[in-house]
């Protein structure tokens, strides 16, 4: 089991997939360090925002994930 | 049937939502409907929502209950498309019933300024082969800010 990371919009595009695994447990240092720079530059954005499974992260520097946790990273929406 | 709302993987008809809608609640005074289709100008050839499980459908639901709560109505039906349409597609269905026609005519109106701002949805148009995302646009914030 690990951490299952699900990218939103044009993060998916970044990314290269909609999802991937990172080990367990995972912290905001920690998420940074798995992703490749370009893509943890835009996470690091203020305006993207994290859910921890399903739940938005009001600190998203205060991510602590665990094994089986899902982490949706949520660039701003364009609307319905 | 107070609230319903749903988020749909195909294609729909808003009429053949809007009849058992309007029909399961007998004496309304006035039924508000607005439906968006995927524009046809600007050579869009194809538009393509995509959405996170956890939270766009939770989020619609937040909505509709927030727009029940807000206005005097019967019932109120909220439809999203996700996935990939063509210009002409219904994208978005809001229906509002209700003893009298001006709440009806509001909460659709809120509604769909939520929808427009707030929903998790991320969109992106093809033209000439290539897509692109599409960015918030600062106007749909204005509009939001009329309900504030």
């Amino acid at each position: 089991m690990a951490v299952k990371l699900v990218f939103l919009g044009k993060l998916a595009d970044l990314a290269g997939a909609p999802e991937r695994e990172a080990a367990a447990p995972l912290d905001w240092g920690g998420l940074l360090k798995a992703l490749e720079p370009a893509l943890a530059a835009q996470v690091s954005s203020e305006k993207v925002r994290i859910a921890l499974n399903g739940g938005l992260l009001s600190d998203k520097s205060a991510l602590a994930a665990r094994e089986g946790d899902e982490v949706a990273l949520l660039p701003p929406v364009s609307g319905g | 049937m107070a609230k319903d709302v749903r988020l749909l993987t195909e294609p729909f008809v808003p009429g053949a939502l809007v009849g058992p809608f309007t029909d399961a609640h007998p004496g309304l005074g006035g039924v508000c409907t607005f439906v968006g289709e995927v524009r046809g100008d600007d050579a869009v050839e194809a538009l393509e929502l995509s959405h996170y499980e956890r939270l766009t459908l939770p989020g619609m639901e937040s909505l509709a209950d927030e727009t029940l709560a807000r206005f005097e109505l019967m019932g109120l039906l909220i439809v999203h498309r996700v996935g990939a349409m063509l210009p002409g597609e219904p994208i978005v269905l809001v229906s509002a019933c209700a003893r009298h026609r001006r709440p009806a005519i509001q909460a659709v109106d809120f509604a769909m300024d939520n929808l427009k701002s707030n929903a998790w949805f991320w969109k992106r148009e093809k033209r000439g082969g290539e897509w692109s995302w599409i960015e918030p646009r600062p106007e749909d914030h204005a509009d939001l800010a009329r309900w504030k």
